[in-house]
């Protein structure tokens, strides 16, 4: 694809100051943006301006740039990372937008997820779910151990498509209900379909699934919002298996 | 156990167990009120309405379907308020049309009107035939309320009745749409492969439920211009 210069477009950027402070909507403009240049990229821009005006920076979440590591969280004109599916923002690129447009960015809204600034959230909450019980408690030895286990290769498939979560918490911001459930069902079925993870697999859903309530998730509507904005596309059949999961060991209990 | 009910996923479970029970209760509701096309007299459905009235089986399920329905009601509103709180402050722009669908996000709204006709309905019938005075015919030697009477003067005399039963038939549709799958989906039957085939029954269902439902006001209306 070509490039192409957008010669002008409009930011309406939530300004935050801290965790305690009242937001509000700020506009910029910026001039001579590639369509080429990704969305982070045309932000450092923005921010390099800000600095020689003198204005404090838009502060916002990026590290690897490369759609893998799930740090960059915008809520880019009306969607989580932007207007397109199964992507992160750092994959989303100016070519998406049009000459002259204004596009709105807000910090994704949820009450787990309080504003740090500016477009910052804090998504230790996912840390915590996942300290509740998103993990293997037994020694699960080398590499040359574990290939000594032979799982089936429908399971493998499972669990690694599920395991591919990155926990930016873009199925919350994109869920109605600001829900947890698709971060959680990730975690659960990535462990419950591997022989190392079984094991534990009840005790982890409940614990997991007790911990999301705890944290002030909502619930599930099945909506599927969840998998559209996942940049992992994680299905919500994942959902499916955590409430199977979780019915299943509360029988039990 | 208390555990279970009040975390999200056993409130959820409670909606779909609740979901299938009046999933199944539409069918034998549809059954009988398809006898009301029958014949002219009433006779069928009368016997039936009859049947349904004094069956001792029957009786034990009705205060169950009326469980049912309240479980089904009070969680929605409490599991609605629990996931309007996890968001106290609404996105400036939002654009969900392009990730979900209108129905599977304002199921809560679309519960209400069927409510609301719900309401509507149990005055128009259930009451009456409970409470009230009703007109009695004799079939096949047996005195027994006119039931036929009741549904045909109501659908015959009154056209707007018909529109709003029609109305609530397809606001009932457009729950099913999204609630037949998603009862599934919140009991764990469901997985990548089953997901397009449950949500096409649910659409089989669906058009069954609401065409079946509206077919009979459709006919008294046709049938009082005639």
């Amino acid at each position: 694809m070509a490039e192409k210069i957008l010669r002008k477009i409009k930011l309406k950027i939530w300004r935050q100051e801290n965790a305690q402070s009242k937001g509000y909507f700020d506009t910029y403009e910026l001039e001579n943006i590639s369509t080429d240049a990704s969305f982070l990229e045309m932000m450092d821009l923005l921010n390099e301006h800000l600095i020689m005006e003198g204005i404090d920076p838009v502060a916002f979440d990026h590290d690897c740039r490369e759609g893998i590591c799930g740090s960059c969280g915008l809520f880019i004109n009306g969607r989580a990372h932007g207007p397109d599916n199964d992507i992160t923002t750092c994959q989303l690129h100016m070519r998406k937008f049009r000459e002259g447009a204004t596009i709105v960015i807000e910090p994704w809204r949820a009450k787990s997820f309080p504003v740090i600034k500016d477009l910052m959230v804090d998504r230790s909450a996912f840390d915590i779910i996942q300290q509740a019980g998103g993990f293997i408690t037994i020694n699960t030895g080398s590499a040359v151990v574990a290939n000594t286990i032979l799982i089936d290769p429908k399971s493998a498939e499972t669990a690694m498509d599920a395991a591919s979560c990155i926990g930016c918490g873009a199925c919350v911001a994109a869920c109605k209900n600001s829900s947890a459930m698709l971060f959680v069902a990730a975690k659960v079925t990535h462990l419950a379909n591997l022989p190392q993870g079984k094991p534990e697999a009840k005790k982890r859903a409940i614990q997991m699934a007790k911990k999301m309530d705890e944290l002030g998730f909502g619930g599930c509507s099945n909506t599927g919002a969840c998998e559209v904005e996942c940049p992992k596309n994680i299905s919500i059949s994942t959902i499916a298996t955590l409430n199977r999961e979780y019915l299943s060991a509360n029988v039990d209990q | 156990m208390s555990g279970f009910l009040s975390s999200a996923i056993g409130k959820k479970f409670l909606m779909s167990i609740s979901g299938f029970f009046l999933m199944l209760f539409l069918i034998v509701h549809l059954i009988i009120n398809l006898l009301l096309l029958a014949d002219t007299t009433g006779a069928t459905f009368n016997i039936a309405a009859h049947f349904m009235r004094t069956n001792p089986l029957v009786k034990i399920i009705e205060p169950l379907l009326a469980i049912g329905f309240l479980v089904h009601i009070c969680y929605s509103f409490i599991i609605s308020i629990t996931n309007w709180r996890a968001r106290p402050i609404k996105y400036e722009v939002n654009n969900p049309r392009e990730n979900s669908t209108w129905i599977s996000r304002n199921m809560i709204y679309l519960g209400i009107l069927i409510l609301l006709f719900l309401i509507m309905h149990v005055i128009n019938f259930f009451w009456k035939l409970r409470f009230g005075e009703i007109p009695e015919i004799m079939v096949n030697g047996e005195l027994m309320e006119n039931t036929y009477s009741l549904v045909s003067g109501l659908f015959i005399n009154y056209w707007w009745y018909d529109v709003l039963y029609i109305l609530g038939a397809i606001f009932l549709g457009l729950h099913l749409t999204h609630g037949f799958w998603s009862a599934f989906q919140t009991i764990g039957l469901d997985n990548t492969r089953w997901k397009p085939r449950l949500k096409g029954i649910g659409i089989v269902y669906t058009i069954i439920i609401t065409g079946g439902f509206s077919i009979i006001p459709i006919y008294f209306l046709i049938k009082s211009y005639l």
